[in-house]
């Protein structure tokens, strides 16, 4: 990075540390900070999409869509989130190459499963054996996001029915009294109201979205718990910055990195409640306190 | 080999008893059962010392982050906010390495006290080290959860008893604990059933599964590398999980039934 870099053996102190910081290794780590940010960024949309599907689907008229949205809702809660974060990917993979061969090799005859193999076809692969290194991360983070959206995404249904439900009921007869059907209620009256009476429930689970995000290493994905293991363990003296085992410093950074996320998000939502609020029939909008939403609720949830 | 063969082979697989090699080419359906369900051992024993011992805790830390006095209130609230505030994925490992650093650290004391070498070496073991973790993370948690509860308690039932002459401590004891009991039960089980679900986690981080003693998801994950195959052992774990989920349920609602008997 600097020219005096070039020798790291004789240098120390000052030095030392800005060369040893400045490798090309540091910077990958300092880049998949934003491996945790891209991974917020692709789930909060889905997640609140699986959210309002689940909510919908649980208060469905027919009677298969309400049974899916309730078994949907509660297995999720019911079963760790790391079985979901392990099974998903890997689910999703080998369907999407068993359709894949469906359809581009359905002269083959053998079948797929051979035993303790899953064979299909070379043109079936997803990604393609042939593309590059980034495709294949890049399938392998999406699919890992898709299982974060899925296991949040249940936990964001049941929130969101909550707050459908807690929209006064009087409300609701005021809107059937004036001759509205059910769709219009929905979106005049409970949709716009029940940011409020979620918010509560959706920023904590935006708190236990962050704290799992360090759940990618384990699906493969170099974030930064990979760099923080690769580049904390013990390096010999053939290496060009030689040094014994800094793991539990390179863990510490990541700690007060998510200190340092929770504790501006935590900021952040109590502002956001108080903005919400504002107007409506509950505690924080008539009086204008502000209600602590990680105290004591029914629907408080927490994870790894 | 029959299912009841097996169930004697791998039952206790997970303590160390029983076969030592894991099946590893023919599995059958039963051997991902037995040893899954020998795998929720750990998850058991983890959950209920930890459980346990952090009600306790939880309970001292609630207090304290109520105090008037800044000695406790500070502490305690840092213990909270740093524990609640990052993954518990980077405790464990956390806590890992400072474990596996301790020996060497500790030579010069080990030299007077030859039991200490001893002990640290068990720290950096998942019997003892992940439960500290665990049980240091669920008494954050749960002590939140109380000093929540704490500050919900009718300000008139407390009036009521200092006008019946109760000292502090008497209130604490008799009306503050109780009522804060009641009211954090709801939020508290929620709690029991994360902390729980969180177990599947320690021999996913750091701690090292000691000769493929592991817990559940060990062997479930063991099994869908060997079979290449998610669809079995992933949904085996889960049905157990669930079923575990509902036992803690039904036992955490009667205690609830206890707590509110006098309504």
């Amino acid at each position: 990075m600097f020219d005096f870099c070039i020798d790291p053996q004789n240098l120390d102190g000052f030095y030392w540390w800005s060369c040893y910081l400045t490798t090309g290794k540091h910077i990958s780590f300092y880049t998949s900070f934003f491996v945790v940010f891209a991974l917020l960024i692709v789930t909060v949309p889905l997640i609140l999409l699986f959210g309002f599907l689940g909510a919908i689907a649980r208060q469905s008229r027919i009677y298969p869509i309400r049974i899916f949205g309730i078994t949907y809702t509660s297995v999720v809660r019911g079963v760790p989130d790391i079985i979901f974060f392990l099974f998903v990917p890997i689910a999703l993979d080998q369907g999407i190459e068993y359709l894949r061969h469906k359809f581009k090799c359905s002269e083959w005859v053998e079948p797929i499963r051979q035993g303790n193999d899953f064979v299909v076809c070379q043109i079936a692969k997803m990604p393609m054996g042939s593309s590059d290194q980034w495709i294949h991360d890049t399938y392998g983070f999406f699919l890992a996001a898709l299982a974060f959206s899925i296991v949040f995404g249940a936990f964001a249904a049941n929130t969101i029915h909550g707050a459908i439900n807690a929209v006064p009921p009087a409300q609701i007869e005021t809107g059937v009294a004036y001759g509205m059907t059910r769709k219009q209620i929905f979106i005049r009256i409970q949709l716009p109201q029940m940011w409020a009476y979620a918010l509560p429930g959706l920023s904590n689970l935006w708190m236990i979205l962050i704290k799992a995000t360090p759940l990618l290493f384990l699906l493969g994905v170099q974030d930064i718990v990979y760099w923080a293991r690769e580049l904390g363990g013990t390096k010999t003296a053939r290496f060009t910055y030689p040094h014994s085992d800094w793991r539990l410093g390179y863990f510490i950074v990541l700690l007060v990195f998510y200190l340092f996320l929770s504790w501006v998000s935590e900021i952040f939502f109590n502002k956001l409640t108080l903005k919400v609020s504002k107007g409506q029939a509950t505690l924080n909008g008539t009086v204008g306190g502000t209600i602590d939403y990680i105290s004591v609720s029914d629907d408080e949830v927490r994870n790894s | 080999m029959s299912c009841l063969q097996t169930l004697t082979d791998y039952g206790l697989r997970s303590i160390g008893q029983g076969v030592r090699g894991l099946p590893k080419s023919d599995i059958t359906l039963c051997d991902q059962f037995v040893l899954i369900g020998s795998g929720m051992i750990w998850n058991v024993y983890f959950a209920i010392i930890a459980l346990f011992f952090g009600f306790f805790a939880a309970t001292a830390i609630a207090f304290a982050k109520n105090s008037p006095q800044a000695i406790l209130r500070v502490p305690s609230s840092i213990f909270i906010f740093i524990l609640r505030g990052s993954p518990l994925f980077i405790q464990f490992f956390i806590v890992y390495e400072t474990f596996v650093l301790f020996p060497k650290i500790g030579i010069d004391l080990n030299l007077i006290f030859m039991e200490i070498t001893v002990e640290t070496r068990w720290l950096t073991r998942a019997w003892l080290g992940a439960l500290i973790v665990l049980f240091l993370n669920t008494t954050a948690y749960s002590a939140q959860i109380f000093y929540g509860a704490i500050q919900s308690v009718p300000l008139g039932d407390i009036e009521a008893a200092q006008a019946l002459g109760l000292t502090n401590k008497q209130i604490n004891k008799r009306i503050i604990w109780p009522t804060m009991l009641r009211l954090a039960w709801a939020s508290y089980t929620n709690e029991a059933i994360f902390l729980f679900h969180a177990t599947a986690l320690v021999f996913f981080s750091s701690f090292p599964a000691w000769q493929q003693k592991g817990d559940a998801l060990y062997y479930a994950s063991y099994f869908a590398d060997k079979t290449f195959n998610p669809f079995v052992p992933y949904p085996i774990i889960a049905m157990y999980f669930i079923i575990f989920t509902i036992i803690i349920i039904l036992i955490f609602n009667s205690i609830n039934k206890k707590l509110n008997k006098h309504l």
